[in-house]
């Protein structure tokens, strides 16, 4: 893990080693500046030589100098190699998604993507800022500041012998108390986000079944268990600066006695007794941070496993050695083809399909949801590949393809299409980046979408909002319609890509499509019958396998299954069927 | 394990501070009825910083009234030291535990503010109108509760007492340094103000480029929400690329606005450290020259306890510069926050409520376990009493979802206790529009509304709604128990009452028939639960709630007849009795209707049974026999 995140420092690496190496100097620097006063204030101050403090004194602040250089490059350096490193970070993290097939996306899952290029990216830039400054910072300082109040005065630096321990152990106790409690807390955070989210989305059954007050109460609840756990969880934590306080304030106390005792005795000076203060004051801190930098270490490794989880694994999907680079026609074959999402061994959502499409017919597929309809369709462009057997398209293994090229020849509507930020027509565009502004409208014409479109003030150049916001469900289904039909596919499949749109538009649309696309096979997933029945023939899907297939009239006469529901959705039950017949 | 630093959200960052959003979170800290504890926790912070200022003091003390005196005693005497050690001690004892005392206590206050603000958001924001939920995204909304209270949360706990502390040290050290030696202290303003100096400015420098890069890193991060969300667009639609060379460019602002903001940052704390370093090697040489000439009474002591005073005294302008960045990310948060209590409360100037008792002889006495009746109050101080009955009219009603556009013209129709009618229509022919009226989720322009007689802008909005009950296409549970869910509609539904009204809606078969029955847990969107199921439970919703009128939006029809069956079943159970406006998808639920409401552009242009329609041979006609189509 840490190796495959260390790559990612790239050409930043000597960014990365410079700033530790600043940051060393700059402590032996801060360290030594309080071992010189105690020699300042012996053999100049006491004695009174003022020949010895300037010379001193200059050093003193050659020093201070010195320790400022060396901490502005540490900090340049550290500035430069964690936003480097968080640039690289997010790169690879990027690419790696751009490259990964739907089968991998389905493994992370969309939000959990987000989270490891957002929320995980920072936790980790900000470990990795912390381990090449504080990091290094800390233990030196500690070890340097020890060596000094040792050498300055053996006996008395036994105190920190007795401080150390009782600090290092307090702040173990607190660490690890706290822990519990701020895992509790991101849980009851987690239900305050249920609660609203649940509430914004049902706001309308809330104000409905006026039940306002209620939802306010079940919302204090959860806000009342972030109040117990955050309090209980921080009144701990805020432990570690009386705590601090505690250790210094005895060591002081231990340091002016022993320290008034031995300069009484002889066998110590002034300043070294002030020298010893300073000491006390950057080995307690110094622990202190050290304990800081663990934790948030601890929290970002769990982070750091997440990224290095995405970067490991390997993309599905991989072009052939010498792929094809034309598709001859929109002819598609499953042969014997079987498919389970978790691989072989698994159990199937498609079973044993045998299917022939030729090109530039009319295909309709039928099924009860969870019948694995989508999946099928998602093997043609090889959004997947099939666990047994093999899909030809245009006479031809998928996987001889050069992936590019095969979906641009098979344009395909999701099911939960997504629109982008950006004008209609920057969204056709995705479609044919070359497109003249003619060809957009003609796609939107066949799609059914134009008529809404002119009806915006600004037109094609109506800006969409991210996730298409600003337009209805079924308008955004057509305006994602028009964008496939803009790759002037060979094969164009549309998985139940116009449940927005009312019955009439939708029939209008198909009508559009088989007498303006005669060349192009068309695969139409739906629901209602009446969507299906002019095809050329139809499928039945149940459980993953073809239970019939034929056209409407065969159909009719030969499956029981289609045959019901057919009857059941125009026999009256489904007003909407009825009005487009 | 610390909290993590709370992420400020994208919108936030638009945010410009304010001294308005100041006074005004400040107001909030100091009404909670926190005054008398903030006071507490001021005095304890005093105790801490006099302790603080003690211990350097002290050493001036240590050398020159002790060590220096016993060093050239003969017979040196140590009890005045311990006693004067045990005072000491008993100073930082105290000081001690104030830190211990004012901390834990900000602890409870400011998470105490915290969830106070929190239940104000919420309890305001169930009193919107539901245009504003139209109009406002879940996302954005969310964070209100997360990302911007908890910007609040580092403000109060930490940096306003962080804040007052270092102020206080500050003045204090002054205080006790010119005390000690006037002329010292002339070093020490000397290269304070030096230290000032460069702290605002590259402070200020370093606050500036701290906000583009949030900026960037809010604009990146949407841009990868956005993209990730996509991705399996991006795949069909071999975009890769093009997606890629956006987000490098995006990622090279933020690398460019990081490292800037970073290197300033970084370099200050060098900067204000080494210039406290330069100072305290300056008091050394200056203090000894001083010191050596005999000039203005400087003792070893007084100058120990000065290097060590300067240093207490530069903490607290690193402090300052440190906290800066978090209050102005406090205050943006905080100025949505009060944006949003700030947005108008759903309009509601109604007084005619609902109760329940009995009318005799002319005389109504109320009962819990009566009719519904309809209490009116009138300008001359009377009362009447009007049964519930479900008769709802509406005149002449025009209505815009925005003032530009009338999406209902002249809408006008009459529904009798008991009658069903149906909306027939296109999509965005008007069908919902009507229904959203009657229960006021928007008021109308133009036009009346009334129920049983009475004008609704005149019913408490609350009593209208309990009085109709509403059976929505997108079906929303809650998370908890099927028994919760059903009992949503009525709070005080016994567990009889419950599986009843499950009984009514059909949906007591699948209840009965899952791990737990009524007592299993669903999450909010009902994973577990098929479509059908979740309707049925609906349905036993607004059952449970038993109001007099019914709104349905029915379900399209899907390819699953059976659950299809059975929800109809549950619909058809629901609306025996009541008044019913159903926006209908089914033939057979139009036929069984009294009136059919064919709609087209907003305006009602057809009207009657289904009889009556298919004699008149106009548009319902039309679409009955499949001759036209809807458009």
């Amino acid at each position: 893990m840490i190796r495959v995140l260390a790559s990612c420092i790239g050409k930043y690496k000597l960014d990365s080693l410079l700033a530790p190496f600043f940051v060393v100097l700059e402590v032996v620097m801060e360290v030594l500046i309080p071992f010189l006063m105690a020699d300042l204030i012996d053999n100049g101050i006491t004695v009174g030589d003022m020949a010895y403090i300037e010379k001193l004194g200059l050093i003193l602040i050659l020093c201070a100098l010195l320790s400022l250089g060396f901490g502005a490059l540490s900090g340049f350096f550290s500035a430069r190699a964690s936003a480097g490193f968080s640039k690289n970070l997010r790169k690879r993290i990027y690419d790696q998604i751009q490259a990964f097939s739907f089968a991998n996306i389905d493994k992370f899952s969309t939000p959990g993507l987000i989270t490891r290029m957002t929320t995980d990216v920072n936790n980790v830039q900000q470990a990795f800022t912390m381990i090449i400054r504080v990091a290094v910072r800390s233990p030196i300082m500690l070890v340097l500041a020890l060596v000094c109040s040792v050498r300055l005065n053996g006996a008395l630096s036994l105190v920190f012998l007795a401080a150390l321990p009782i600090l290092g152990v307090g702040l173990y106790f607190i660490m690890t108390g706290a822990h519990p409690y701020f895992t509790k807390l991101f849980k009851a955070y987690d239900h305050l986000n249920t609660v609203v989210q649940e509430n914004l989305r049902a706001i309308r059954v809330v104000k409905s079944f006026v039940r306002e007050d209620h939802e306010t109460e079940k919302f204090h609840g959860t806000s009342g268990e972030i109040y117990d756990f955050a309090t209980h969880a921080e009144k701990l934590l805020v432990l570690n600066n009386p705590l601090m306080m505690f250790v210094v304030y005895g060591s002081m106390l231990a340091i002016s006695w022993f320290g008034a005792r031995f300069i009484v005795a002889g066998t110590m000076t002034t300043g070294e007794l002030v020298s010893m203060i300073t000491y006390t004051m950057q080995i307690l801190m110094s622990l202190m941070m050290l304990s800081m930098i663990f934790v948030m270490i601890v929290m970002a490794r769990a982070s750091a496993i997440r990224i290095s989880e995405v970067l490991t694994e390997v993309p599905e999907l991989a072009n052939p050695a010498s792929p094809l680079e034309t598709v001859a026609d929109g002819s598609v074959r499953f042969e014997n083809v079987s498919f389970a999402y978790a691989g072989k061994g698994h159990p199937y959502c498609l079973k044993n399909i045998d299917l022939t499409i030729p090109s530039g017919s009319t295909v309709g597929i039928l099924g009860s949801t969870g019948s694995s309809k989508s999946t099928l369709v998602q093997l043609i462009p090889r959004l997947y590949d099939a666990t047994e057997g093999r899909v030809l398209v245009g006479g031809r293994d998928v996987r001889d393809y050069d992936m590019e090229v095969l979906r641009d020849s098979v344009a395909m509507v999701l099911q939960n299409n997504e629109l982008f930020s950006g004008t209609i027509k920057e969204n056709l565009r995705w479609g044919d980046k070359d497109a003249a502004d003619a060809e957009l409208v003609e796609a939107c014409v066949l799609a059914e979408a134009d008529g809404f479109i002119r009806s915006f003030p600004e037109g094609y150049d109506t800006h969409i909002e991210q996730g298409g916001a600003n337009v209805s469900g079924g308008q955004k289904q057509r305006l994602c319609i028009a964008r496939a039909l803009l790759k002037k596919p060979k094969i164009l499949i549309l998985d139940d890509s116009t449940h927005a749109v009312d019955t009439a538009t939708d029939a209008k649309i198909r009508a559009s499509l088989r007498r303006c696309l005669p060349e192009t096979t068309k695969i139409v997933i739906a629901q209602r019958v009446a969507s299906v029945e002019q095809s050329d023939f139809i499928i039945v899907l149940e459980d993953g396998e073809i239970v019939a297939a034929g056209d409407h009239d065969t159909l009719m006469k030969t499956s029981e299954a289609y045959r019901e529901t057919a009857l059941s959705q125009k026999k009256g039950d489904d007003f909407d069927a009825a009005e487009t017949r | 394990m610390p909290p993590k630093r709370a992420d400020i959200s994208a919108a936030a960052m638009k945010e410009k501070p304010d001294m308005a959003t100041v006074k005004r979170l400040l107001r909030y800290v100091f009404a909670g009825g926190y005054g008398p504890r903030l006071g507490f926790v001021v005095i304890c912070i005093i105790m801490t910083v006099v302790a603080s200022v003690v211990s350097s003091l002290f050493i001036r003390v240590l050398i020159d009234d002790y060590i220096v005196p016993l060093t050239r005693a003969a017979d040196p005497d140590f009890s005045g030291l311990i006693r004067m050690l045990c005072v000491v001690g008993a100073v930082y004892l105290g000081g001690v535990l104030a830190g211990l005392i004012y901390n834990r206590m900000m602890v409870t206050i400011s998470q105490g503010i915290l969830q106070q603000i929190r239940d104000d958001l919420f309890a305001h924001m169930q009193t919107l109108p539901i245009r504003y939920f139209d109009s406002n995204s879940h996302g954005d909304m969310m964070s209100y509760f997360t990302n911007d209270t908890d910007t609040l949360r580092q403000f109060i706990s930490q940096s306003l007492p962080q804040l007052f502390m270092s102020c206080l040290t500050i003045i204090m050290v002054f205080c006790a340094m010119i005390y000690m030696s006037p002329l010292l202290t002339a070093v020490v303003v000397v290269i304070l103000a030096l230290m000032l100096l460069v702290t605002a400015k590259v402070g200020g420098l370093s606050g500036r480029y701290f906000f583009r890069q949030q900026r960037s890193l809010a604009d990146l991060n949407g841009y990868i929400e956005e993209m990730v969300h996509g991705q399996r667009v991006v795949k069909v639609f071999c975009h890769e690329e093009e997606a890629t060379a956006e987000f490098a460019e995006k990622n090279e602002t933020l690398y460019k606005n990081a490292t800037t903001a970073n290197i300033l940052g970084n370099i200050l704390m060098p900067i204000i450290g080494n210039i406290g370093n330069l100072q305290y090697v300056l008091l050394a040489v200056v203090g000894g020259a001083l010191a050596l000439k005999g000039a203005g009474g400087l003792t070893l002591g007084i100058i120990a306890s000065f290097l060590q005073l300067s240093k207490s005294i530069t903490n607290p302008v690193a402090q300052i510069s440190h906290q800066a960045s978090f209050i102005v990310m406090a205050l943006a948060g905080a100025k949505r926050v009060f944006r949003l209590m700030d947005e108008e409360s759903e309009e509601d100037h109604g007084y005619v409520t609902l109760v329940r008792g009995r009318e005799e002889n002319g005389t109504f006495t109320e009962e819990k376990d009566g009719a519904w009746y309809w209490k009116h109050p009138h300008h001359d101080g009377t009362l009447t009493y009007a049964p519930l009955a479900g008769d709802v009219r509406m005149f002449d009603v025009d209505f815009g979802y925005t003032p530009e556009k009338t999406v209902l013209h002249d809408v006008t129709l009459y529904a009798y206790p008991g009658q069903k009618v149906a909306f027939v229509g296109a999509t965005g022919a008007g069908k919902t529009t009507i229904t959203n009226l009657i229960n006021r989720f928007y008021d109308i322009e133009d036009g009346k509304i009334r129920y049983d007689g009475i004008n609704i802008n005149k019913i408490r909005k609350p009593d209208l709604r309990r009085s109709l009950g509403i059976v929505l296409q997108e079906t929303n549970l809650f998370s908890g128990t099927v028994a919760d869910n059903i009992r949503y509609g009525r709070l005080d539904a016994t567990d009889e009452e419950v599986v009843a009204a499950a009984k009514l809606a059909n949906a007591d078969g699948f209840i009965s028939r899952l791990p737990e029955g009524y007592n299993t847990v669903i999450s909010g969107n009902g994973e577990e639960l098929s479509q059908g199921q979740r309707q049925l439970i609906a349905i036993a919703r607004a059952a449970v709630a038993d109001p007099p009128v019914m709104i349905l939006d029915e379900a399209t029809s899907s390819i699953d007849t059976h659950t299809e069956s059975i929800v109809q079943r549950g619909m058809d159970q629901l609306m025996k009795g009541r008044t019913v406006f159903v926006i209908a998808h089914r033939l057979s639920t139009v036929m069984n209707s009294d009136v059919i409401m064919v709609l087209e552009n907003g305006r009602i242009i057809e009207r009657g049974s289904h009889e009556d329609l298919i004699r008149a041979k106009k548009t319902y006609y039309r679409l009955y026999t499949g001759a036209s189509e809807l458009e």
